[in-house]
Formats: structure tokens, sequence, C-alpha cells
């Protein structure tokens, strides 16, 4: 952003200010997620960086915490990793299956009340936690899925459909729909279709979906509150009690594997997002 | 030639019309039910136990039920002075039947509620039956009477007859600080123990206050990531997506790293002799947190849709309104400004919507004077068990999303929500 020379300095003081606020901004963005990994590495047992540490004392930092994640006596991780990965994959499968259906049927032209019916499919989206969390419970409590994983499953793809909805309606508005025609003409019955032409072009859509099912689902901790019990503890339930009662820094521990994974599902899912608009034929 | 002849026919023989009217109502079959499957799914789950909250909010038919018998008598009392006879002994043999069930309990707390001192009284004559010392051949009236001299007073027969319809609204007007009072009119709570309005009002302020800081951050930082060249707005977009999708209790976790008192922030602030050493501000467990946490956690949600509409803007047109002689401020102001709006108006939307029904991070960091709506609800769903105050306060906090989430779509459109 280099400044032409005639420029005012006015204008030119106005462009370093913003530049400074435009940094101040993405400091502010990113800089709270890099304090978690130096402290997870921390020797003592308190959340804040001790005398050794800002000394850069190599006593000062330890893998004691991550061996305590792992290896801890009674500790509740493994049994909450366990059961977040069980729970999540299931209600992803579940949502991506649910919402590219509706997405297939929102996306066709003859589809009655479109509006409507959309304003409903991602009213879990927008409907706050808390509420979602208090109905869903009333409802699991009736039928008898309180505690378990399938009442919690289903929950979690009730709030993980609106993604799937959104990304795969959002890729499906670029689709060529001459292509299925011409796989109709050329004698493949529906399923086929569906199977060889279109779930091939729209896959980048579906999983990012997914991605998104995913990690609503993993992070979800509003309703698996109101539903879960002891044995259904997730990561994210773990982390609240955890924050909530005795702060260790094994949360940082786990917190840190957490932003690793985040990491890695964003690569995945830009990437998929710039192989989706490739294939759509966007330039940007 | 007649006019039969003028219609064009398919090659069976059906008028065109007639058959494309056909092929047309089969592909609305076919589209629906595709979006069948998770609509029911969604209806069953979803939409109607939400609308069984509504039930639940304003049921009130346990104590209806309770005392059948009284209620009947009491359709013929006028409600100003003691009632008859009749009422009393409908009122005994209803409550000895509770007796007999065991759930006489249950009535003097519910009644409790709707009067202060049913508790004892109801007790009291609970002993008295089970001891035998009514004797149902005379007036029982005289005897109820004479077991506790509140029995006597009026005041205590009208909270009876108040709790007779099988509907209350006491739910929602408890929510806004209001009551029923004794002659059935609506009356405010004392100031002093008005809570629920504060919690409202609080609720509001720092969703309103946290869309603004969203807007005021994230409008700089969309524009300039929308007018960078695409390899630096990459990398820079890393810093938006990166919080947007690592996990909201990692977010907060961070927050209350930073703002606790022997904190980062602090430190930082001691170090550059803002603040003395022994003076450290308290930044978390109060409204500073909260807004400072849920402005970095939300920002992403302003930065997308903006980014998205000024990525649509040509840069020309900036040029353009310099060429005509406009200052650069001008040019942003009569040009650039205008045509985001869209995008402004979904960013706000989406942001006020999403932080008018936070409830993890006001809940962590939040203390007791920076806790919403949301903590009020839980607070009822799991420790005192109101469920039916949860679910009048849920409904209340819905409808308001609902009307915001009304207006979004009509200016946005669901189905142009962006994400990543």
């Amino acid at each position: 952003m280099a400044l032409p020379s005639y420029t005012e300095t006015r204008y030119r003081i106005w462009h370093y200010f913003y530049i400074a606020v435009c940094t101040f901004v993405f400091f502010f963005l990113i800089a709270p997620l890099f304090v978690i990994f130096p402290l997870s590495f921390n020797a003592e047992e308190f959340l804040v960086f001790s005398e050794g540490m800002k000394k850069l004392d190599p006593d000062a930092f330890s893998f004691r915490w991550y061996h305590e994640m792992v290896y801890g006596t009674k500790n509740p991780w493994g049994l909450a990793a366990k059961n977040s990965f069980i729970i999540a994959i299931f209600a992803t499968i579940g949502s991506i299956i649910l919402g590219t259906l509706a997405a297939l049927g929102l996306s066709s032209r003859h589809m009655p009340y479109k509006g409507l019916i959309m304003a409903v499919l991602i009213s879990p989206m927008i409907v706050p936690l808390i509420i979602s969390g208090v109905a869903i419970f009333f409802f699991m409590a009736k039928v008898g899925l309180a505690a378990t994983h399938t009442g919690i499953v289903m929950a979690h793809i009730i709030l993980g459909t609106p993604f799937v909805v959104i990304t795969v309606t959002a890729t499906l508005s670029g689709f060529d729909h001459s292509v299925t025609r011409a796989a109709s003409s050329l004698g493949s019955n529906p399923v086929n279709t569906f199977m060889k032409i279109t779930l091939p072009l729209i896959l980048p859509g579906v999983i990012s979906g997914g991605l998104f099912a995913f990690v609503t689902s993993f992070d979800e901790v509003v309703v698996v509150l109101f539903l879960a019990g002891l044995e259904n503890t997730t990561i994210p339930v773990q982390m609240w009690t955890g924050l909530r009662e005795q702060l260790s820094p094994t949360i940082l521990a786990v917190a840190t594997c957490l932003i690793v994974l985040s990491t890695l599902i964003l690569v995945t899912a830009e990437l998929l997002r710039r192989r989706s608009e490739r294939l759509r034929g966007i330039n940007r | 030639m007649s006019s039969e002849t003028k219609q064009i026919l398919t090659t069976d023989g059906i008028p065109l019309e007639v058959s494309l009217k056909k092929a047309e109502k089969k592909n609305k079959i076919k589209a629906f039910l595709l979006v069948a499957p998770l609509l029911l799914f969604l209806f069953i789950t979803y939409v109607f136990p939400i609308g069984e909250m509504f039930t639940r909010s304003v049921d009130d038919k346990m104590i209806t039920n309770m005392l059948p018998k009284t209620f009947k008598a009491m359709e013929k009392w006028d409600g100003k002075e003691l009632p008859s006879e009749e009422v009393f002994a409908s009122f005994y043999s209803d409550y000895k039947i509770l007796i007999e069930n065991q759930t006489q309990g249950k009535l003097g707390q519910r009644l409790n509620k709707e009067k202060n001192g049913f508790n004892s009284i109801t007790k009291k004559l609970m002993r008295q039956i089970k001891r035998n010392k009514i004797d149902e051949s005379q007036s029982i009236k005289e005897q109820i009477m004479k077991t506790h001299k509140r029995w006597a007073n009026v005041e205590y027969w009208q909270a009876i007859k108040r709790t007779a319809p099988p509907y209350t609204m006491a739910k929602y007007l408890k929510g806004m600080d209001m009551y029923f009072a004794a002659d059935g009119s609506i009356a405010q709570v004392d100031e002093d123990r008005r809570i629920h309005r504060i919690l409202w009002l609080r609720t509001l302020e720092i969703a309103l206050f946290v869309t603004i800081f969203c807007f005021l951050m994230g409008y700089p930082i969309a524009h300039l990531l929308a007018t960078l060249p695409m390899k630096y707005s990459n990398l820079l977009m890393i810093c938006v997506l990166l919080p947007f999708w690592t996990s909201l209790l990692v977010r907060t976790a961070s927050w209350m790293i930073l703002l606790q008192t022997q904190g980062v922030v602090n430190d930082f602030f001691v170090m550059i002799g803002l603040v003395a050493d022994n003076n450290r501000p308290e930044m978390m467990y109060n409204k500073v947190g909260t807004y400072v946490a849920m402005t970095q956690i939300l920002l992403p949600f302003m930065v997308l849709p903006l980014y998205s509409v000024m990525k649509t803007i040509s840069p020309s047109l900036m040029r353009a309104g310099k060429s005509l002689g406009g200052t650069p401020f001008i040019a942003f102001w009569k040009v650039y400004f205008p045509l985001t709006i869209p995008g402004i108006g979904a960013g706000c939307l989406l942001v006020f919507i999403l932080a008018i029904g936070y409830y993890i991070t006001p809940a962590l960091v939040g203390g007791a004077s920076g806790t919403l709506i949301s903590n009020q609800i839980a607070y009822h769903m799991k420790t005192t068990l109101d469920w039916s105050f949860a679910s009048a306060m849920g409904l209340m906090l819905l409808s308001g999303v609902l009307v915001i989430y009304w207006i979004y779509n009509k200016l946005v459109g669901v189905d142009n929500i962006k994400l990543g």
C-alpha cells in the first residue's frame, strides 16, 4: 500500500493511522490465541507467566501438563475426547445427509415456499443456544434420550444442519443443471446421476459444510450441559467445568491441541473453498 | 377451425398445458420430498419443543387439579367477604384427599408463592386433620378458622381463588418484575428488587455496544482485506478465520489468562507505567471482561459479511469520485460507504443476534455485573428448577430475536448468509 508521492500530508497521516488501527485489530484478533502456547509449557501450577519463563529459563518450561493430560490419574480427558469424537462424527454424518438432501430440494426452482422453509431450516443457527438447549432438553427428557449419546448426537444434528444447508445451497447456486439433464437424456437413472454427476461437483461444498457441522458439534457446550450425564462428558464440558472450578494448566495443554486441530480444519476448509470455486469457474 | 383443434397436444393426445402442469406438480412434490426429512426432523425435535415451552410457561394446572371441589364451590363466591361454609367444606375435603395421597406439601409451597404465610397454616391444618381434631358433623368453617387466625383473613382465600384458572401469565410478569396484586391488578415489585429489568437492559446494552465495537474494528480491516492484493489479503484473512474456527472455550480461556489481575494485559500496563503494580485494575468478572472477550469472539461475524460486500465494489468507483473533484474523504463518504451499507446491515444484525443470546463467555468472564439474560435462564433451569419461569424468560428473549431475524431475512435474506 505505497502512497503516491503527491499525497498531501494530512492524508498521509490519515493513511498511517488507518494502517495502525488495522494492525491493532489484527493483533487483537489473533494474539489471544498465542498466549496459550507458551503457558501450556509452564512448569508451575499457575496460569501466569512465572519469573523463570520471562527470563526464558529452560527449567521453567516442561511437558508436565501434556503428560498430565494423557496419563494423569482420574483424568477425564480420555473419556471426554472419545465421546467428543464419536458424537461429532455421527452428528456430522447425520447433518450431511439431511442437510444435503434439503439443499438439493431448496435449490430446485420448483420448490414451494422456499423463503419460509429456508428460514425454518436456518433457525437453529439464529435462535440463542440457551433456548435451543432448554427446548431440546424438554424433548429428550420426554422421549427418554436425555443423558445418552443418541440424544446428544440428535441435538447436534439440529445445530449442524443449517451450516450444511447454507454451504451446499451456495455451491448449487453456480451449478449448471444441463449436465444432470444430459446424464438423464443419456439414460442414467436419478440415483446414478446424483452419485456420478451431481455429488462429485458439489462435494467441496458438502465437505466444507460437514466441517462446519463437525466443529459446531465438537465445540458445542450449552446443549450438552443440559443433556449430558457423567458418562457423556465431552471436551468442551470438561473445559467449562475446569475453567469454572479448578483452573489447571492441563486445560491449556488441551486448548493448544484444539488450536492445532482448528488450524488443520481451517486449512482444509480453505483449500476446499478454492477448489470449489475453480470447479464452478468462479475466478476471483 | 374449431377452438379445440387449435389446442396444442402432446404425442399421447393430452393438451400440452395439462401435461406441463402435471410435470410441474410432480417436480414440486419431488423438491419438497427432498426437504421433507430434515423439515420433519426439525419440527419434531426442535420446533414443537419450543412451542411446548410456551405451554409449560403458562401452565398452572397443578393446583387446579388439586382443589377441584374448592374451585367449583368458589364460582359462586364474590371474592369480597369471607367465603361460605360450602367453600370451607369443599376445601377441607379436597385437602383431606391430598393428605391421603401425601401431596399436600406441594399445595402449601405453591400457595406460599401466591401469598406468604400459606405454608405454615396449611401444615397446621394438616396436623389437626391427622389427629382427627376436626369434627365433620359441626361447622367446618369455624373449626378451620380456629386452627389459625389467617384462615379468617379474606386475602388468603382471594389468593386461592386467583390460582383457579389453569393458565397464568404470572411467569411473564415476573420476568418483567411485575406481579398480580391481591385484587388481581398488575403491580410493580419494589424498586430494590427489580433484578430482571436490570438484566434485560444490560443484555441490550452489552449486545448494542459489542455490535458497535465490532463495527468500528471490523470495518477498517474488512476494507484493508478487500483492497489489498490477493497474496497479502489471503495471509491476513487467516487472522480472521483462525479465531472463527477455534473453540469458543479456548478463546474464552485465553481472555481469562490475559485479563486476570496477574495477567499479561495488567503486566503490560504496569510495564509502561499506566498503573501501579500494587493497584492493578480488575478487568475480569465484570462488564469490561464481557465486552472485550465478546467483541473479539464476534468480530469475525462482522468482518466476513463486510468483506464479501466490499470485494464486489470496483476500485475504479473511488478513482472516479476523486477525479470528479472529491477529496478522498468525500469520495469515500459519498461513493464507497453507501455501497457497503448492505454488508454493514448484515454484519450488525448477525453480531447483535448472536450477542443477545450469549451464555458461555459472560458466565465465565462476566462475574456478577457482566452476566446476561441467558445466564439467568440457565440459573433457573439448573439451580432453582423453576422450569416454567425459565421457559417464559426464554420465550421473551426468543420473541426479540425472531423480530431481528425477520428484519435480517427481509434485508439480507437467509440464503445470503456467507460462511468463511
